[in-house]
């Protein structure tokens, strides 16, 4: 039933995304889609990192990239990722929201209007509002809507922003929630 | 955001915004309909929620009308974001890499495609001064929003950026301070004159317009990532055109000629940096 998970996070993140993406197992039915605010500079050491502890394959989004399931694909540094109609990448250095580029912002809201009700947005441990409206598009287009409770985040006000923003579906602490992506990534 | 819109009627958004690229295209002449959509959809939905319409038909009406409306949606559609020495790490490589070809050429021109409001320009008048170059080249710097070229000509921009300028040009290689090419007044800096004297800015749009000069560079950085499969390759057989054999093509960092029918036409210069050389057929 879902075609696409779309998480957003930034302090903390790294830590948080350390704990779900390695629970995926080979074979994961959807494509995960990750912004994770980390600076200006390349991603190179991180992504090889996220490689060896992930069962599956992670790598930096590119543009015209066909968007594969099993895969986990990261926004570059610097610019904003889309995704088309065309189940592809697109990227923009268009002016960053929220003080970020990537935005949670843009990547949720054209994910929303690609896969609207087949689509699980995440919001997780973050220490600005990116990602709040994005959610709530998500949740008016027909998707599923999840945040990290904020009191088990590292740095509450991301998750707190869309809490109070997009009002999400589902509210779990850290240790809950790749549990709960495999439940329904597996729905039928 | 999704103000009209909902998961029932997504669908119609994407009709309307195909019939308002159709109508801009008829109206006024510029072509967005092969750019990427996500892009378009955004800046669309971004212009008629600070708009007193409620659908995206309502603004195509206004857009047809009224030529100031489309003016504003223009400024919208185009990307000026841009910087000095943006990827201090690529004019570092063209430094090491691409000056010692030019200072083959007794004479040069250079295209810079889509300078939006020319920071890029200068950057580049910048570097080829300081490598003995500017007298010898002719650069032309194009894009089809006559506004942010009107600020390119004029050279002047926000103080207040130039600390990040700055580190940029130091960490690109830069052989001084940046502040001696330009003068401070009431919180703007304008650009000395002798870098722009070799500068001719000019309207072109890559997507409406064909090749007007032979050149022995082109810059195109992070215009084609705003463009579809197709769009790309017709740009890119444009540049190809205009390059002289052996001529060098700058594409933005995370733009590539991989997958494209011009893979084979160029050689590498510098993989992550995206400089490549036409190759002499």
């Amino acid at each position: 039933m879902y075609k696409a998970i779309v998480i957003g996070t930034s302090y903390g993140g790294l830590e948080a995304l350390k704990l779900i993406l390695p629970e995926f197992e080979e074979g994961f039915p959807l494509p995960v889609i990750v912004v994770l605010h980390i600076g200006e500079h390349n991603n190179d050491v991180f992504i090889n990192h996220m490689n060896a502890i992930c069962k599956l394959v992670v790598k930096e989004a590119e543009s015209n990239e066909l968007i594969l399931p099993g895969t986990i694909y990261f926004a570059p540094p610097n610019y904003h990722l889309m995704i088309e109609d065309n189940y592809t990448f697109s990227l923009s250095i268009a002016e960053k929201i929220n003080f970020s580029r990537p935005s949670i912002d843009i990547l949720f809201e054209s994910a929303a209007w690609v896969y609207t009700n087949s689509l699980i947005g995440v919001i997780l441990t973050g220490a600005n509002p990116d990602g709040a409206n994005g959610l709530k598009i998500i949740g008016e287009l027909g998707g599923k809507t999840i945040i990290q409770n904020p009191c088990s985040a590292i740095s509450p006000a991301m998750p707190r922003a869309a809490l109070k923003i997009a009002k999400p579906e589902i509210n779990l602490t850290l240790e809950d929630i790749a549990g709960k992506l495999i439940e329904l990534a597996y729905s039928k | 955001m999704a103000g009209a819109y909902d998961q029932s009627n997504s669908e119609l958004l994407n009709i309307e915004l195909h019939l308002l690229l159709e109508a801009i295209f008829l109206r006024y002449g510029y072509d967005f309909r092969n750019y990427s959509k996500a892009h378009i959809k955004r800046r669309i939905l971004h212009r008629l929620s600070l708009s007193q319409l409620y659908t995206v038909s309502e603004l195509q009406d206004k857009i047809l009308r009224n030529r100031d409306f489309f003016r504003e949606l223009l400024d919208d559609l185009s990307i000026n974001v841009t910087e000095m020495f943006r990827d201090p790490d690529f004019y570092k490589s063209f430094r090491e890499n691409i000056i010692p070809k030019l200072q083959t050429y007794p004479f040069f021109k250079v295209w810079h495609a889509g300078c939006a409001t020319g920071e890029e320009v200068y950057s580049l008048a910048i570097l080829l001064h300081e490598e003995g170059l500017l007298d010898r080249c002719q650069v032309y710097a194009t894009d089809f929003n006559p506004k942010v070229l009107e600020i390119a000509r004029e050279g002047i921009y926000q103080e207040v950026d130039m600390g990040q300028y700055e580190r940029n040009y130091q960490l690109s290689g830069g052989k001084k301070k940046l502040s001696e090419y330009y003068q401070s007044m009431y919180g703007s800096v304008m650009f000395n004159k002798e870098l722009s004297n070799r500068i001719i800015f000019a309207d072109h749009n890559l997507v409406t317009d064909s090749i007007f000069a032979e050149v022995n560079l082109i810059l195109c950085r992070n215009v084609l990532i705003y463009f579809e499969k197709e769009l790309q390759e017709n740009v890119l057989d444009l540049f190809y055109e205009s390059l002289i054999p052996s001529g060098i093509l700058c594409l933005g960092t995370k733009e590539s000629l991989r997958f494209s029918r011009h893979e084979n036409s160029f050689d590498v210069i510098d993989e992550k940096q995206k400089i490549f050389k036409k190759k002499i057929v």
